[in-house]
């Protein structure tokens, strides 16, 4: 009887186990079959040739394999969501956590967490359909597909993010050290931008790197309002393409398994995986060292 | 009490008359009257709950920070003779002239230079040398600028416990208050550090008129000149600090003393 | 004393100059939310109608429906749940439960965090190759449910550790002091105290789910689709088919992503109409998941 309860036990704690460690197969698997697919891509293309190139033209008749391309394309609709999400997501989290009553706070933090529900394709609409024809009106030059557009909607996307996570870290400060500040007489104002933002630091960083890490990895918002296009220019009226976006064209078209353009998305995943595993690491422990400062 | 109060009366720095103070619906001090000599040291003690912090930080409107809070009767302060907890008043003008060193060390997680610039700094000051000198001056005031004037831009939460607490009351002091709140300065400290941050104290009241909430009593005799015993939102007793440890006039006051209770 | 007056008014000035900014950016998100609503709905709610539900795809805007992209996007959400709610609850009951603090812990903790911050395209890659290609499930309903399941995993992980944490040692104790095994404290305690919060984090992964375009685009869901997988009941025995499985699949997002991207006028209403759906489907599952979490805190406290 005892012996029996004993093998139960054992056997329900190896697959619990076995389910916990699905995660590291994943990424194994995610890295092997990125390093594997693409390891036939190089064997071809040079990597110098792949990193400094300034043309991306893989299904062309004459295909050229330049990065570049892809890289500005990212850059551009990256830092147009950011000059976005960074400001009104710092700001919307020091507004909630020092400024608004509890009323106002309990119901724009959910209202908050919704923008990141929609579905993308929903914002991409929105950014083709919507924001591009209003755009137009005031900038004559802007073209129907734009990294603009989709820049700003992408950057309101993740205001969540930002505010969330900045909200949490500051709201962690210690109340005696927010005291400390109000009994020298110090406005909300001083005392956010001069103690709490201080003090919420690495929280604040960690809470901008995720911003960072989701404006890289979105795809349909681009794929649909930003053209699809490897220009190499950081003009943000012209249309340009990011990794994502090129990624989704290749799987749109009928690309045969094992062929040199199969190997290009691969190839453009690596770049956006490794990107990625790098501000996703950087604000892994951001957010670890607050919790062990306080 | 009575013949104490006429021969204080013209060296008063503030004076509480029928304070009320309310959490929401809940009262939490009672009908407080108590005036406080300029330059001298005034303790509260009483068991814990009794509602000496809340007194306290009633003096420069801590409780505003938090809703729910309502004051009524009068704290006046002298020479001015305005009403420190009037609605009419501004708590940021109030905490100006009214500093507060707090239980538990709470510098910011800043240089020590740029903890004691704080106050200067929330007031608009920003020339480098009335900086440096009211910087040094009042870190010389809390008796720690020997200690720390070589290295005034490291981050403040190097300093130990109680070069942290002497830091919080030179940047308490950096905006010469006019009254230095003190709320159980020492509860966080070891007993070195504590009889420094008494030394302290006791010196500082030449300058400024002082209150402090401790709980400890042997500290209350050591540092005031005179003494308010709070029991569940009240004052019980009040009078010179000798007085009340020697002989006070009234049981509970007595027994709280010997440690037959708190 | 003058002087300090008037530093006062300026500092309270910007004091309140900020509130008003702060409180006009925490609404921009709100502001967008309604304007997208309201653009979508106008758009394309002359479109909605019966036969919008109950036709297939087709070259002109006015017959085409949502047919295939519902159905599909049912039978996927099916896989998923299926695999991502007992794989990830379970890593989640291992996790809190059963590791000691040790490095392999560690890493696995690192791992999930970093999971869950990775593109959701890479995720389509990794199906491309792994459940396409390696295992041979080819572009299936199968394959585009599984891919679903690795983006959503870390999130019901994470949510179900959450939960479980929440709840105080004591009661572990006390099932201990009864002589339970572990896995009966887990399964008469653990597990039944937790289930508010496992099951928000399930329909919250889930809504995302239904959601996603991108990997779903790269495990070859077709876009235009005018036929149903086979029926999951057939007439003959043993009456049950898993067929439909291994047949290639649309979803709505994907419909919705073909409709927006032609130029054609009457298939951008089309697109507002599966966009007004799509919505629905995903506020409708917030809104589940957030009165569960309400309902759960209400009745439970520690």
């Amino acid at each position: 009887m005892r012996k029996k309860i004993r093998l139960k036990e054992f056997f329900i704690e190896a697959v619990l186990f076995l389910s916990a460690a699905s995660s590291i197969f994943i990424t194994l698997s995610i890295v092997i079959i990125l390093f594997y697919e693409s390891y036939g891509f190089f064997k071809k293309i040079p990597i110098i040739e792949f990193l400094t190139g300034t043309q991306w033209t893989p299904l062309f008749a004459e295909p050229r394999f330049g990065v570049l391309p892809l890289v500005t394309g990212t850059l551009l609709t990256t830092s147009i969501a950011l000059s976005v999400a960074l400001p009104l997501g710092l700001i919307a989290a020091i507004y909630l956590s020092e400024y608004a009553p509890h009323k106002v706070r309990e119901t724009v933090k959910p209202v908050l967490e919704l923008l990141a529900a929609v579905p993308t394709v929903v914002y991409g609409y929105f950014a083709l359909l919507f924001l591009t024809p209003i755009l137009q009106k005031f900038i004559p030059d802007l073209s129907g597909f734009n990294a603009l557009s989709p820049g700003i909607i992408m950057g309101i996307m993740i205001i969540p993010y930002v505010s969330s996570v900045s909200e949490d870290a500051m709201r962690a400060v210690p109340m005696h050290i927010k005291e400390g500040s109000y009994a020298m007489g110090a406005t909300r104002l001083q005392t956010a931008f001069k103690v709490i933002i201080p003090a919420a630091f690495s929280g604040i960083a960690a809470a901008f790197i995720i911003g960072i890490s989701r404006a890289i990895g979105e795809t349909m918002v681009v794929a649909i309002a930003a053209g699809m296009m490897p220009n190499f220019t950081f003009n943000p009226l012209e249309p340009v393409q990011t990794f994502t976006s090129y990624i989704v064209m290749v799987s749109l078209g009928d690309v045969p398994h094992g062929t040199l353009e199969y190997k290009t998305i691969f190839a453009a995943g690596i770049a956006l995986f490794f990107m990625t595993l790098f501000f996703n690491i950087l604000g892994f422990f951001l957010r670890a060292k607050i919790r062990e400062r306080y | 009490m009575s013949e104490m109060s006429i021969a204080i009366s013209e060296k008063l720095k503030s004076e509480v008359k029928n304070l009320n103070f309310y959490y929401g619906a809940v009262q939490a001090l009672k009908n407080i009257s108590l005036p406080i000599e300029r330059r001298k040291v005034t303790a509260l003690i009483g068991p814990s709950g009794c509602g000496k912090t809340t007194f306290l930080r009633c003096f420069n409107r801590m409780h505003d920070l938090y809703p729910g809070n309502r004051y009524e009767g009068e704290i006046i302060l002298y020479p001015d003779n305005i009403n420190i907890i009037s609605t009419e008043i501004d708590p940021i003008e109030i905490r100006m002239q009214i500093s507060m060193v707090f239980q538990k060390p709470n510098p910011f997680p800043k240089s020590i230079y740029e903890n004691v610039a704080y106050g200067l700094r929330v007031r608009g000051i920003n020339n480098k040398q009335i900086l440096n000198e009211r910087v040094e001056k009042s870190l010389r005031g809390a008796a720690l600028w020997e200690e720390v004037k070589d290295r005034l831009h490291d981050l403040a939460f190097e300093l130990s416990g109680g070069q942290q607490q002497r830091l919080c009351i030179a940047r308490a002091l950096a905006t010469d208050p006019r009254i230095l709140l003190f709320d159980e300065p020492t509860s966080a400290l070891d007993p070195t550090a504590t009889s420094k941050i008494e030394e302290l104290i006791i010196e500082l009241k030449n300058e400024v008129t002082i209150i402090i909430v401790t709980h400890n009593m042997q500290q209350a005799a050591r540092v005031s000149d005179s003494t308010a015993f709070m029991y569940l939102g009240e004052i019980i007793e009040f009078d010179r600090t000798e007085k009340i440890f020697t002989a006070p006039t009234k049981k509970l006051t007595e027994e709280y003393i010997t440690g037959r209770f708190g | 004393m003058k002087d300090i007056k008037r530093r006062i008014a300026i500092s309270k000035y910007w004091d309140y100059t900020f509130a008003t900014i702060g409180l006009l950016s925490s609404f921009v998100g709100l502001a967008l939310l309604l304007t997208l609503f309201l653009d979508l709905f106008i758009d394309g709610f002359p479109r909605l109608s019966y036969k919008f539900f109950t036709s297939f795809p087709s070259r002109f805007p006015e017959n085409a429906g949502i047919l295939s992209a519902w159905v599909g996007t049912v039978l996927v959400m099916i896989v998923t749940a299926l695999a991502a709610i007992p794989l990830g609850v379970a890593a989640g009951i291992y996790l809190e439960e059963y590791a000691g603090k040790n490095l392999f812990t560690n890493i696995i903790e690192i791992n999930i965090a970093n999971l869950a911050g990775i593109p959701s395209i890479i995720y389509g890659l990794l199906a491309l190759g792994l459940f396409v290609y390696f295992f041979k499930f080819g572009e299936s309903i199968l394959t585009g449910g599984l891919a679903l399941t690795l983006l959503i995993l870390p999130v019901v992980i994470m949510a179900t550790r959450e939960a479980i944490r929440a709840i105080p040692n004591s009661i572990r104790e006390a099932s201990y002091a009864l002589g339970a095994t572990k896995w009966q404290t887990v399964r008469w305690h653990i597990l039944p105290y937790s289930t508010g919060g496992i099951l928000t984090g399930i329909i919250i992964g889930l809504s995302r789910a239904i959601g996603e375009t991108a990997p779903l685009i790269t495990v070859g869901a077709l876009t235009f689709i005018a036929f149903l997988p086979t029926s999951p009941l057939s007439s003959d025995f043993p009456f049950i088919s898993f067929r439909w499985l291994l047949d290639p699949f649309t979803v709505m997002p994907i419909q919705l992503f073909n409709w927006v991207s032609r130029p054609q006028k009457g298939f951008h209403m089309n697109a507002a109409a599966a966009g007004i759906v799509l919505m629905v489907m995903t506020l409708v599952m917030n809104g589940i998941a957030i009165y569960i979490r309400y309902r759960f805190r209400k009745k439970i406290k520690w």
